[in-house]
């Protein structure tokens, strides 16, 4: 690759997208530009080398305790959809980050900023979905704040969550820990979540209901810890799926990762919808799904573990970690070609034809 | 669904490749004319699994990149309008005109808005009276039927704050412009098979007669284009020069009868420019005078504008089938997804991207994975995240 700096001047084409001078929607999709936005303007900004880890959480020392230490904010339109609600969203979606530091979430925070006008038994019905997603996920809601801002400028509700948990001794995950021969298991079929959101937010119709599969993956996880606590990584693809998890971790860790496109259980209303809009559906987004990368000794207990938890009932080992092309996913085909799976760059567009 | 597993069947896949592999005895180029063909080889490695002696030239049928940089700026300049609700399918907001593109427009205050149908569009415009509402109305034969029927719609029921902005191609002039050019190496076509749900296939076999050429209607599943392959490669071996339907399944011979009606109501034919390619004699659609009114680029006064394409971008050469993408020296290095120089490289249906994304491992373009973060001001490349 090049050392030197795009000189874009004269030329009417390109547009380097890290050259953009305000913020466009794709910072914000989980690609390449969002890890642009981190590495480049925020990390640099705050400082300091827990950040620098860049995982879905911190892992902290506090008074010889190892905290997993977690925030993320919710913006999801519509509030409600099928399968869940953005408040199942803001519990699962911090008690995860956290799971996938092996930690179980004990305590979470809760920021909402609703705005002028959102009806109040709305309100309501995202708040009962927390507590009752709290209570299924065993963690408490121990602090928050409610912010107001005037019509216009919200989208209803958004919510921060930020989330705390022990970190079990003997559990390191970390993609620097990945070697290769790893092997790699998803938990279950991928891509559900986004295409719930697209189906009601677009008023798309896919043939079959599908439904958001938003869950807390605390007790999987711990029922794979239990089989070893020598798992090397996990992580929950959200935005950006499952290509955007296994890219972040083989750049970390230096590896490549192959896996075989055959083997990902892609349910037909998923395959279906992304064949109608031109997706791939190891982009689009899950709620309740991890990737663990699993030293080969110990795949077939995880992979049993796994299968034997209502969350893991499809796992499936899908692939491998390779010494070739470091830092690069590459999928086996099932016709038998082979091809690069990139890191997508911002959000995944609908095709024209 | 039915036809999506069905299609992908390795199998089947195998049978149909051991048979081009038997049936072929020298070297033959053909060419797929559609993007959404070229992204399905590329994606799923058909090409790799062919015999050496068929070479697949990808050609210039994806609607993004072929759309002129001043098209896109016309839809820069009227999206950046305040009274403007801009809407367009989701691919064209990426394509970068002089300088950004429409996600950027929105950025900036602009009500630049995704749909997933004109029609949508058109039920914008009904919603908000009181402002201008614009589609972005590009593509081929495929995008342009539903497009007529949204304008004659508007026109029938009234609307008059809609309006459309015209940017459509048609295949056969391409086709035609491709075999005129001196350098072109194409033996055999894989028509679209899209664009013959509308058209049918009368516009083909004159085509193939006068240019010795088989043109196989071809759809967009794997097997699909291993059928299409196949036919094509027995129709060279045999000396053959025949249209060949091999997507019976969405093709009839006479078309959509219904949607050739209403192309023929809305629409005029015209000279098109194609991105990276020139001006194409008959090429293109426009409104036709009855329906002028529902024009764009005379309702907001950009027909003046003109931009000229950058001379560095060889993508004009890569839609004609004259150049592979990894053989443009800008490949990989100054030209990527991140920062295209045309927009072969910026669509998911463009030749550069698709080889970009999924052809990198073997065409030593490969990033080195670097983890250490690099300042604001690091260039693109350096980033850690490419």
């Amino acid at each position: 690759m090049s050392d030197t700096a795009l000189d874009i001047t004269g030329w009417t084409c390109p547009a380097p997208l890290r050259d953009r001078p305000r913020v466009v929607m794709g910072h914000g999709g989980g690609g390449a530009l969002s890890a642009e936005l981190v590495q480049h303007l925020f990390a640099p900004a705050f400082g300091g080398d827990v950040l620098a880890q860049l995982g879905d959480s911190a892992a902290v020392s506090l008074g010889g305790v190892r905290l997993a230490f977690s925030t993320d904010s919710y913006v999801v339109r519509p509030l409600f959809f099928p399968g869940g609600s953005i408040g199942d969203l803001a519990v699962n979606g911090t008690v995860n980050d956290l799971a996938m530091s092996g930690a179980e979430a004990a305590y979470l925070s809760c920021g909402f900023i609703l705005e002028e006008g959102v009806e109040m038994p709305v309100v309501a019905r995202v708040a009962e979905a927390m507590g009752a997603a709290a209570r299924a996920a065993g963690v408490e809601v121990a602090t928050g704040d409610t912010k107001v801002v005037e019509a216009g400028h919200g989208d209803g509700i958004y919510i921060n969550t930020a989330g705390i948990g022990v970190i079990p001794d003997g559990v390191d995950l970390r993609p620097q820990r990945v070697v290769p021969g790893d092997v790699v298991i998803v938990s279950g079929e991928i891509g559900l979540h986004g295409v719930a959101i697209m189906s009601v937010r677009e008023g798309l119709e896919f043939g079959v209901d599908v439904q958001s599969d938003c869950a807390a993956l605390g007790g999987l996880v711990r029922s794979m810890l239990a089989v070893t606590p020598d798992l090397h990584v996990l992580r929950d693809p959200t935005r950006g799926g499952l290509a955007a998890s296994l890219n972040e971790i083989a750049a970390a860790s230096g590896t490549g990762v192959v896996i075989h496109e055959g083997r990902v259980p892609v349910p037909a209303a998923v395959a279906n919808a992304c064949a109608i809009l031109g997706l791939d559906p190891l982009y689009v987004a899950n709620e309740g799904k991890l990737v663990a990368f699993v030293p080969r000794e110990h795949a077939d207990a995880v992979l049993d573990a796994m299968r034997a938890h209502p969350l893991g009932r499809h796992a499936a080992v899908i692939g491998e970690a390779v010494d070739a092309h470091p830092g690069l996913v590459v999928a086996r085909t099932a016709l038998g070609g082979t091809r690069v799976v990139d890191l997508p760059i911002g959000e995944q567009l609908p095709r024209i034809c | 669904m039915k036809y999506i597993e069905e299609f992908q069947d390795p199998a089947l896949a195998r049978r149909l490749l051991d048979d081009i592999h038997a049936t072929v005895t020298r070297p033959w180029a053909l060419m797929e004319v559609c993007g959404g063909q070229t992204h399905t080889i590329i994606r799923h490695g058909i090409d790799q699994l062919l015999p050496e002696q068929v070479e697949l030239i990808h050609g210039p049928g994806c609607p993004v990149c072929v759309t002129p940089l001043e098209v896109i700026d016309k839809a820069l300049e009227i999206a950046s309008r305040p009274d403007v609700i801009f809407c367009s399918f989701g691919d064209m907001l990426r394509v970068p005109g002089t300088g950004r593109d429409l996600f950027q427009v929105r950025s900036e205050g602009g009500d630049v808005r995704v749909v997933y149908s004109p029609l949508d569009a058109l039920r914008i415009a009904q919603e908000n009276p009181g402002r201008q509402v614009v589609f972005f109305g590009i593509g081929f034969e495929t995008t342009a039927p539903p497009n007529a029927m949204t304008v004659h719609q508007a026109k029938k029921l009234g609307i008059p704050n809609f309006s459309l902005l015209v940017s459509h191609v048609r295949v056969p002039p391409a086709i035609e412009a491709i075999m005129q050019s001196p350098s072109c190496r194409v033996q055999g076509f894989l028509a679209a098979g899209h664009v013959c749900s509308v058209m049918g296939v009368r516009e083909y076999p004159e085509l193939a007669a006068r240019h010795r050429v088989p043109i196989v209607v071809t759809g967009f599943e794997p097997l699909d284009i291993l059928e299409g392959v196949r036919r094509a490669v027995r129709q060279l071996e045999r000396g053959e020069h025949t249209v060949d339907n091999a997507y019976a399944r969405a093709v009839r011979p006479e078309g959509n009868p219904a949607a050739l009606a209403m192309l023929e109501d809305v629409f005029e034919v015209t000279d098109r420019a194609w991105r990276g390619i020139g001006v194409i004699p008959d090429s293109g659609w426009r409104l036709s005078e009855r329906y002028r009114d529902f024009d764009a680029e005379h309702r907001f006064s950009v027909t003046g504008i003109n931009t000229r394409e950058p001379a560095e971008c060889r993508s004009g050469e890569v839609l004609q089938g004259l150049l592979k993408p990894h053989e443009c020296e800008a490949f990989g290095r100054l030209c990527t997804p991140r920062s295209p120089l045309g927009a072969t490289m910026v669509s998911s249906e463009g030749a550069c991207a698709a080889y970009y994304l999924y052809r990198r491992l073997e065409l030593g373009t490969v990033p080195a994975a670097k983890t250490a973060p690099t300042p604001v001001s690091a260039p693109l490349e350096a980033s850690p995240v490419v």
